[in-house]
């Protein structure tokens, strides 16, 4: 695609409702599409882990509000009253309850709103595009994720219900039906189709993010003037392009295997089970970072912009985020250490998982290096962005624990795993949050409520941390995870008060998203026009109106400088765009590093 | 010193591995250390970066008429903060390394005093003794559903077998925990410092009845352990008879039709029991 011809699309103005928001070809709707669907899947993915927890800390009572059901409704053939009778979560539901929670935590909320709606809405307008490269396949992109997300959440009503296996859904129980022990086996099927599907929606994304990244910054745009969160996104496209056929493979294999007689996996016929382990890994730690590096990005320009401070170490920011998606191709083995594999390949991946560690400290040290000396304004998504940093700072730490062999021993399938990975992926939630408060205004042209914002975050961040740290201590205590009702262990039940304090506080954590539904949804229909750039920030998408036109800007931007260059003694505001010419010789000073 | 500063964390009430439930096998005492030189380091490492961001989040509140400082860095601050955590990461890995070696690597496990099979399956252990004759599968075995028998301060040498799913034999008291797959034998050793009765639950996900999965491990001084041998064998003499594949019919429970069974007898490390660990 040239770049004429994104200019005459780019060039059409008026559109019908549905083509202008369902069909569009405007990276930004796009973005928006992924964005609310993400969201939507949010809701469902909370409620799922809500009802996990109620199994955990009240063991096989009734789920709440269920007393509305009559009797007849219990004795009925409906879903519900097969799925849980009487409101109670059965042992097969409750394996689909975390199983699908996961799933769609990872593949249907992070994924999406992360790449695709603010990779879609910011990477053309950062870098000073008209859109995407391929405009029609971005919308393809996002219509071929549609079907992977009805198929998955089809898969609740199948018989036998969704797949129960864990998102990991290791072979033999998911590649042969009979071991599930439940009457149907289209959920572990579907589970397969589903991620199939959107397999295929983010190869086309990620396509495109590349080339439009390598071919369309404008003029000045070199690499290392891209903002971070670009930056991030570019090395996650790659991530992604290299990963998901991998994960598309291995699903294929478990398809076959589980339809049409195959024995990859199943050692019956001569087949591995470690080698699903092996290729669900290869994919799978990639896939973490995939998940997180974005939120670092966001990260990093929330804090700088707010810190009034160029980041600290930019070219180090950049280099640590290529050796993190370097290196977490040879780390896959580090969830396998007690999986049967050659102990002494558990040596060899221990090696690289410390290697891999170095980098996340260098952004975490680079993180408190923006603040020192900086001048801080406390606006709602500053504060989520410290929060990020401050639980990607625990989960990156307490990762150290399971890298370790010997204590991996103990740890390995327990509540320590569980909150280390909720203290990271669901952390990126963090990330999420701070990147909707901040460019909020520029995606719906609307102010949202900093009041409202700052309750927010104060009740998630309370809670978030009431809910998890505490599963580090179950876990040390021994607690697996995965297991359905903790009272069936001896040794576990003088810990069922934490357990039950564990979900109220995760209730409390749930009901505190009300905040933000509120303050999201009223900012779109009252909040405060947003001017073009009300955090007086100094990247190109603050140079288009907001929200932008099809289109994006004005006038063509062009690039004078890097992204960070706050306080800059060049002028008498703290803040300096890319796209401001200076004074010649004051504008030969271009790259400080 | 690691007691020292063990013993200072507890009054400080920061022992977050005071919930450790009690180690019970020679290894476990190895694993918690490591687990606590981890924590040690690591608490320090948070301290230092919580200390620093409230410091500078109540120091470089935005004031009128104050300026951020314009620096893009500061090279010799990020050498120092990729050259330090970089030999920690490597000095924790070789701590943790002679350790795990100790505990895993089939070359280097000690000589087994006892051997015992267990037999996983959807959703319970099974645990095979091979009976005087220290043969598997001959006509002396004797099968315990879900009681594991062993002496204190012997060394246990498992082959640990499954036949349907992968399952994870897991003993919090021991710090033992080791997967088990399919078609496949794995070799495992502990060698337990107390008595008494501990519980034994699976833990790798391994269906609807995972949740429950369980056996126990009694664990008896040498007189009751001989005790219990006798009970169980009785010393009359035993008749003659060819090596029947007890063992088989005893595994053969799997929900699919028997396919090879892996070699016998390989409870013993050196006679090729790690070849099976080997991908």
């Amino acid at each position: 695609m040239s770049e004429s011809s994104v200019a005459t699309h780019a060039g059409h103005h008026r559109e019908g409702f549905v083509k202008h928001y369902f069909f569009s070809l405007d990276h930004k709707m796009i973005g928006r599409q992924f964005l609310f669907t993400g969201m939507f899947m949010l809701v469902i993915g909370g409620l799922l882990a809500m009802m996990v927890r109620w199994q955990l800390g009240y063991p096989e009572e009734p789920l709440p509000f269920m007393g509305g059901f009559s009797e007849d409704f219990w004795d009925g053939e409906s879903w519900w009253a097969q799925t849980a009778p009487f409101g109670i979560v059965t042992s097969e539901f409750y394996n689909t309850l975390f199983t699908m929670h996961a799933t769609i935590m990872i593949f249907f909320v992070v994924m999406p709103i992360m790449v695709g709606g603010f990779g879609n809405f910011l990477i053309p307008i950062c870098i000073g595009a008209k859109d995407m490269a391929f405009p029609v396949l971005n919308m393809l992109s996002y219509w071929t994720f549609v079907p992977g997300v009805l198929l998955m959440l089809l898969s609740f009503f199948v018989p036998g219900g969704a797949a129960g296996g864990g998102w990991t859904n290791y072979a033999p129980l998911a590649a042969v039906p009979d071991y599930a022990g439940v009457e149907g086996h289209w959920g572990v099927t579907l589970w397969c189709i589903s991620l199939f599907i959107i397999g295929f929606s983010s190869l086309m994304g990620s396509i495109n993010y590349i080339t439009t990244i390598i071919n369309m910054r404008a003029p000045g745009m070199t690499l290392f003037r891209m903002p971070l969160t670009v930056w991030s996104l570019f090395i996650v496209a790659i991530l992604l392009l290299l990963a998901l056929p991998v994960l598309t493979s291995a699903l294929a294999m478990m398809v076959f295997d589980r339809m049409f007689g195959t024995h990859f996996f199943i050692p019956d016929g001569g087949g591995e089970p470690l080698l699903w382990q092996h290729l669900f890994w290869f994919f799978g730690h990639p896939e973490v970072y995939i998940l997180v590096l974005p939120a670092m990005g966001v990260t990093s320009d929330v804090l700088s912009v707010f810190a009034r401070k160029p980041i600290f170490g930019y070219r180090a920011m950049v280099y640590s985020m290529c050796a993190i998606a370097l290196l977490s191709w040879v780390v896959w083995g580090h969830h396998m250490f007690q999986s049967g594999m050659d102990p002494v390949l558990g040596t060899a991946f221990t090696l690289t998982t410390m290697l891999i560690a170095v980098p996340s400290a260098i952004k975490t040290f680079n993180w408190l290096g923006t603040l020192w000396g900086s001048s801080i304004r406390f606006t709602t998504a500053m504060w989520f962005a410290l929060g990020f940093v401050s639980l990607f700072t625990i989960g990156g730490l307490s990762g150290i624990f399971m890298a370790s062999t010997p204590v991996d021993i103990f740890i390995h399938d327990t509540y320590y795993i569980v909150a280390h990975i909720h203290y990271v992926v669901a952390g990126i939630i963090f990330g999420i949050f701070a990147g909707l408060y901040f460019w909020f205004p520029k995606m719906f042209g609307r102010m949202m409520s900093e009041t409202l914002g700052k309750l927010h975050f104060l009740l998630t961040f309370v809670f978030f941390n009431l809910t998890f740290f505490p599963m580090h201590f179950l876990g040390v205590g021994g607690h697996m995870r995965r297991i359905y009702n903790p009272e069936q262990y001896e040794f576990l039940q003088p810990w069922q008060e934490m357990n039950t304090f564990i979900t109220m506080m995760a209730l409390c954590l749930g009901a505190s998203q009300i905040f933000f539904v509120i303050n999201f949804v009223g900012s779109l229909i009252w909040g405060r026009r947003a001017e073009a750039n009300p955090w007086e920030a100094n990247t190109l998408e603050w140079d288009a109106p907001s929200p932008p036109p099809h289109g994006n800007f004005i006038e063509d931007p062009v690039v004078y400088r890097g992204a960070y260059e706050y306080s800059s003694p060049e002028v008498e505001e703290d803040w300096l765009p890319q796209s401001v010419l200076l004074e010649p010789i004051a504008a030969e000073q271009e790259d400080h590093d | 010193m690691l007691e020292q500063l063990i013993d200072l964390m507890n009054r400080l009430n920061v022992n977050m591995l005071s919930w450790l439930p009690e180690a019970a096998s020679t290894y476990a005492q190895a694993i918690d250390e490591v687990f606590y030189i981890i924590y040690i380091i690591t608490g320090l490492a948070f301290l230092l970066v919580t200390v620093l961001m409230f410091w500078f989040l109540l120091q470089f509140k935005a004031r009128p008429g104050r300026r951020a400082r314009y620096s893009h860095g500061n090279v010799a601050l990020e050498l120092i903060w990729t050259i330090v955590p970089t030999l920690v990461f490597l000095g924790i890995f070789f701590y943790s390394q002679s350790t795990w070696s100790i505990i895993k690597y089939p070359s280097v496990f000690p000589e087994y005093d006892v051997h015992v099979r267990v037999v996983a399956k959807q959703f319970a252990w099974e645990f095979h003794y091979p009976g005087p004759d220290g043969e598997f599968d001959t006509d002396d075995d004797r099968m315990f559903d879900g009681e594991m028998y062993v002496p204190v301060d012997k060394v246990i040498g498992m082959q640990l077998r499954g036949s349907d799913v992968i399952h994870s034999f897991f003993v919090p008291e021991f710090r033992l925990k080791q997967d088990i797959l399919p078609r496949r034998d794995i070799p495992a050793w502990f060698n337990a410092t107390k008595t008494g009765r501990f519980e034994a639950p699976c833990a790798e996900l391994c269906g609807p009845g995972h949740s429950g999965m369980k056996g126990w491990v009694n664990v008896y001084d040498d007189a009751e352990y001989q005790a219990w041998v006798a009970e169980q064998w009785p010393p009359a003499p035993v008749e003659e008879a060819p090596a029947v594949d007890a063992g088989a019919e005893e595994t053969g429970q799997a929900d699919m039709p028997q396919g090879d069974v892996p070699p016998q007898g390989e409870a013993d490390p050196e006679d090729g029991g790690q070849a099976d660990t080997v991908e």
